[in-house]
Parts: structure tokens; sequence; C-alpha cells
């Protein structure tokens, strides 16, 4: 292979610039001392974060989602461990559509999703509710979920669990003792990746919260579809700065490339 | 942990099972049966049944423009993206350790920032008081809005979706043999030549997985016409969205999301006879 040429440069540095032009203008604009949208040029300031910090929707959507993605990121693996282990494992009839169902979030649009669910918890009387509300996110995050713990189910050395299983060993205790530390870094990097994937979520969640259960992209969403001041640059730019912290921590534990383009 | 019966995986299966049928399907059905009420302005959803709510969304002038605006501007964000796309992914390949995984993590990062963020930073670039307006001013060509309009929106459309064609072309990429490339020239093959028959035929399968991907996102993309479109510049999700929220009228709203939903399978299916199609010719 040989190295990229002049134009070939150019144009990666244009990608490169035009994929960080809206994330360095959010950056920016967000210490500006002014109440509009402007650039800061003489004077950085941190009124409008402060601003965010006292602001009870803000604060309380930003908790209301923290708590959401926690949940539904945990229960996405209590779900896809079984169901990994059984699709990846066993040859049985009805095997592929049980793999399609469980993939099928990540086709059907999320449009589609949110009509759907507030159908459903309209005639059940259920809107509003904080659990049903994790309960929707759980179906959107469960494939991202499932995917990285079939890929590290078929990456292990299944040597080892024979070994235990010939040495005595009962089959939920290789399960518990070698099966999942095995598949362990499939399992946190899936976890969080469906945790980024909720706390991010917005076109379902619009349909399917209420005022007391307003998630942070929903409550920005509506923020920034009223008014525009530098408060919503702000609270952009700590989103920014969580999902870098979220995105360091992928890429130094297991490798953002291999868990967002797939195992190598 | 051998298959030894058919039950087991079943077993293990069931509460998933149990989840995603009462949580998919049959919330899917519901409002597929949904979009078949009738609805009254004045006393809400009737419980007689009609077709009532497709005809009207296939006839009235207004839906019809606003599903030929979202396949124009999918259509478009899919041309650019592959445009785009296939060339930095292409270039990204070529480069060494460490720039490789920098500018990767650079271009796929984005990903994982909410479209709220993304879209909001572009309402600030593409403003009439924004950046690229500004830019505008100060070489004399006076102040361009391109805020709330189709370009705006394809845009941000374009930043958004571009990381998931990069990614599948890139997986293409990365299983090519690289000896092929460099066989072809010293057997006198051009570049150019060596890109097109070579090069190309091999990665087409991964081009045409990120576009149909980008299509369907694009098409039933909701923050990015909400945000860049203002209240005029409808697409499918946000007219949905209004008959859902606004005008309360949930049975229509139902019908054009079905519509999108069975527009968008239609296509995937079209899609997967062709990477099959495509999957034979290139296997051989």
């Amino acid at each position: 292979m040989d190295r990229n040429g002049p134009i070939a440069l150019i144009f990666h540095t244009l990608v490169v610039c035009f994929m960080l032009a809206p994330l360095v203008i959010i950056c920016l604009v967000a210490f500006t001392p002014d109440s509009t949208l402007t650039i800061p040029t003489s004077e950085f300031s941190l009124r409008w974060f402060k601003a965010v910090f006292a602001h009870p929707d803000f604060m309380a959507s930003f908790y209301n989602s923290l708590w959401l993605a926690t949940f539904s990121a945990t229960i996405a693996v209590l779900i896809s461990l079984p169901a990994g282990i059984a699709i990846s494992r066993y040859e049985f009839p009805g095997r592929s559509f049980l793999n399609g169902l469980f993939l099928s979030p990540l086709i059907i649009p999320h449009l589609i999703l949110g009509v759907a669910l507030l159908r459903l918890f309209t005639l059940i009387g259920a809107t509003g509710s904080f659990g049903w509300l994790v309960a929707s996110h759980v179906v959107v995050v469960t494939p991202y979920v499932l995917r990285l713990v079939m890929a590290a189910l078929t990456g292990i050395d299944r040597n080892a669990e024979q070994a235990a299983l010939t040495l005595g060993a009962a089959p939920l205790t290789v399960f518990r003792r070698i099966t999942v530390p095995m598949i362990l870094p499939g399992i946190t990097g899936g976890w969080l990746l469906a945790f980024i994937n909720s706390f991010d979520e917005l076109t379902m969640s619009i349909f399917v919260t209420s005022p007391q259960t307003v998630t942070l992209p929903v409550r920005m969403y509506m923020y920034a579809t009223e008014s525009i001041d530098p408060m919503m640059a702000a609270v952009s730019a700590l989103m920014i700065a969580l999902t870098g912290v979220a995105m360091l921590v992928l890429d130094r534990a297991f490798g953002l490339d291999r868990i967002l383009v797939g195992q190598k | 942990m051998t298959a030894r019966t058919h039950s087991t995986p079943w077993f293990l299966s069931l509460p998933g099972l149990i989840f995603f049928l009462g949580m998919v399907v049959l919330p899917l059905v519901l409002t597929a049966v949904l979009s078949f009420h009738a609805y009254d302005f004045n006393l809400g959803v009737r419980d007689t049944y009609t077709l009532s709510n497709y005809t009207t969304v296939l006839s009235d002038p207004y839906f019809l423009s606003i599903f030929w605006r979202t396949l124009r501007i999918a259509f478009i964000t899919t041309v650019l993206c592959v445009m785009i796309g296939v060339p930095e992914a292409y270039i990204l390949s070529r480069m060494w350790n460490p720039w490789r995984s920098v500018f990767l993590l650079v271009i796929i990062g984005p990903l994982l920032v909410s479209v709220v963020v993304r879209s909001f930073g572009w309402s600030m670039l593409l403003g009439s008081t924004g950046l690229i307006s500004k830019a505008s001013i100060m070489l004399g060509l006076g102040p361009v809005r391109i805020l709330y309009s189709e370009t705006a929106i394809v845009i941000a459309l374009v930043h958004v979706m571009l990381p998931f064609m990069i990614i599948p072309v890139w997986t293409a990429i990365q299983k090519l043999d690289p000896g092929l490339e460099s066989a072809a020239w010293s057997l006198g093959a051009s570049r150019f030549t060596a890109m097109r028959r070579i090069i190309l035929p091999q990665i087409s399968l991964g081009v045409l997985s990120g576009s149909l991907i980008v299509f369907g996102l694009s098409a039933s993309s909701f923050a990015i016409p909400g945000l860049l479109g203002g209240r005029r510049l409808k697409m499918a999700a946000t007219v949905v969205y209004d008959e859902y929220m606004h005008e309360l009228n949930w049975p229509l709203g139902a019908a054009i999301a079905f519509i999108v939903l069975v527009a968008n399978l239609l296509i995937m299916l079209a899609y997967n006879r062709m990477i099959e199609a495509r999957a034979r010719k290139v296997l051989g």
C-alpha cells in the first residue's frame, strides 16, 4: 500500500473539518458572555454553564435520562445474555425468527416504534410511567447488546468450558466462572453502547415521555424549537464532553473501532 | 452445553421473546388496526373501520408533497454519502497508525453524540447570523441563509449519516487482499482501471449496505427536519409528530407511519435482492 496523494489529503482534511465543525462551534459558543449565540472573541464566560446547573428542568431531565439509560442498558444485558447463548450456540427451528425479532428494532424506524408504543401505553393506561419508558428503551438498545454478546460468544475458545465440564463443574458454574468472565468485554461494551444510545434517544422518546418523565434529548429538542439562547449551547457542550469521556473509556477498554465497526 | 433438546434455546430466549412480542409485535399490530379506524374532529377516534386515512394521505397534495420531499432528501443524502464516504474510507485505509485510529475515531465518534446536539450545531452554522453567512458577508457576497431550507436538512443529514456509510465500506476494504491492487498495477493497469475493475467491485457490497442504512435512517429522520426545516418544511417523521401531538388525529398519523414503515421494508427487500445477486456475482 502506498501513501495518499495531496488531493486525497485535502479531501480528507475537508471531511474531518465537516465532521467536527458543528461540535467545535457549540463548544466555542457555550463560553460566550453575551446573551445571543455569538462566538466569544475577547473574553470567555461560564455564565451559561452556571445557568444550566441552576435550571431545574434541565437538571431533572438529566438525572431522569441517567437512570433511564442505566436501567434500560442493564435489563437489555439480562435479556441478551441468555438469548445470545441460545441463538449463537444452538441449532433449532425458529432460531432465525428469534434473531430477526431481537434485531428488528434496528430496522424499524424509531418513529414507528414511538407511535406504536404510545398506542399501547394509552390502551393500558401506562402513559407517563417511568417503568414503561424504561421498557421502551430496552427495546431499542437490546439489539446493540445482543450483537456484541453474540460476537463475544463466537469469539471465545470453547475448550475452556469443555475442560471445566469434564472436571465435574455444573453447567451453571461453568457459565458463571468460565463463560461470563470470558465474554465480559463484550457484555461491558454492549452495556456502554446501550447506555449511550438510550441516553441520546430522541425520536421514540418524544412520543412516549410525559411532562414528568421528559428525557434530556427531548427537553433539549423542545427548548431548541422554542427559544434560542446560549444555554442550549452550554447543555450541548456538556453532552459532548460527557460523550467524549464515555468514548475514551470505551476506546481504552475495548477499542472504539472494534465496537462500532464490528469485531475484527 | 451441547444442543440436546429443542426446548433449551427457547427457554433461554423466553424473557426476550415475551418482552419483544409485547413491546414490538403487539404495539405494531395495535397501530396497524388504529390506522383503519375512522376519526372525527369532534368525537375523536371512532369504532368504525375505514380505508379513508390511507386514501386521504395518498391523494392529498399536501401529504404527497411531503412524501416526495422525504424521498428526494433521503436519496440526495444517500448519493452524497456514497460520494464522500467511499473515497474517505479508502483514504483512511491507506493511512498508517496512529493517524488511522485517530481519524477513524474523529469520523465515527460523532455517532455517539446526540442528534439534537449535532442539529443544533448546524443551526448555528447555517443561520442568517451564523458562521457561513458571516464568511459570505466578509467575502462581499452578502448574507446567505441556508437554515430552514432543504439544503440545510441535507447538509446535517449527510453529517449524521456519513459514519453509517464509512463503517461498512471500511469493513469491506479491510477484507481486501492488499496485494491485488499492486498486482493490477504491475500487470499494467492504470490507477483508475485498478480502482474501477479491482477495488470497486469488491467493496460494492459494503457500499450497498451502507446506502441502505443511510436511506432508511434519512427517510425516517425526525430531529434534523424538526430543527433545521422550520415549521414549513415537513418530512414524513415531523408530519406524523404533528398529526399525533398537534392535530390529535392519531389514525391519520398511524396511516402515515405505516406507509413509511412499509416503504422502508420494501426498499430494504429490494436492496437485499440486489445484494444477494451482487454477492453471487462476486463470489462466483
